[in-house]
């Protein structure tokens, strides 16, 4: 097994497991119980988003998938950062 | 197909690897935490093992992967690992106490009074027992 290979497999597997921990914070977002519980799982769900897409440029060797993770960064922070103080005030911006 | 440069030597494509993998590991056992853990304040932790070692092995691997395969140094990774260090503690600690008031405002005896609320404040009446949240 060379090298190339061993990290070809092993991107592969990397994904795979986000994959997994996308679906598990998708799970705990529609089952809830309560609206913080969602929005602490949308919060982990684009923090796999980010990784995956991270794992995607280290397999296609292509570096313009960094500038996407930083956006998706930026706009999650945000969204996390509103519906928490939409949770807590009843309105976003005050 | 994934398209590796055949110069790429064998410990960088080891080291990278075994970053990547420890990253998605990490990453998953913390959403497995999210799913498994039965209580809002304890599920709060779990999918920090994720935002901080997950991402950081995540971008090393990156910036060691692109440092040899574009033969230059790449390192504008660290902006990434700068902004989500820095933001997901203000957002969690934004989240925790929108929570705690919510809690507090359904009548839940087992937290305390949030901030900015005098302490002898009147607890509100908790809910009937159809309308109590299941967590």
């Amino acid at each position: 097994m060379t090298a190339h290979s061993i990290l070809i497999w092993s991107v592969a597997a990397a994904e795979m497991m986000i994959v997994l921990a996308m679906a598990c914070a998708a799970y705990r977002m529609l089952k809830g119980p309560r609206a913080q519980d969602r929005v602490l799982a949308l919060d982990a769900f684009y923090v796999c988003g980010m990784i995956l897409i991270l794992t995607f440029g280290i397999e296609t060797s292509d570096i313009f998938y960094f500038e996407a993770v930083l956006v998706i960064a930026l706009v999650g922070f945000v969204a996390t950062a509103a519906l928490a103080k939409f949770l807590m005030r009843g309105e976003p911006i005050e | 197909m994934m398209e590796v440069s055949p110069t790429l030597p064998a410990w960088v494509a080891i080291v990278t690897s075994i970053l990547v993998l420890l990253g998605a590991a990490l990453t998953l056992i913390g959403t497995i935490g999210l799913v498994r853990l039965n209580n809002f304040y304890s599920r709060v932790h779990p999918p920090t093992l994720g935002t901080t070692l997950g991402i950081g092995c995540v971008l090393l691997a990156s910036m060691l992967y692109f440092s040899v395969v574009k033969q230059r140094l790449v390192v504008h990774e660290v902006l990434i690992a700068i902004f989500v260090t820095i933001t997901t503690p203000v957002t969690l600690m934004l989240l925790v106490s929108a929570a705690l008031r919510r809690d507090w405002a359904i009548g839940d005896p087992s937290v305390p009074v949030p901030p900015g609320l005098p302490e002898e404040a009147e607890r509100p009446e908790p809910l009937p027992e159809s309308d109590q949240p299941t967590s």
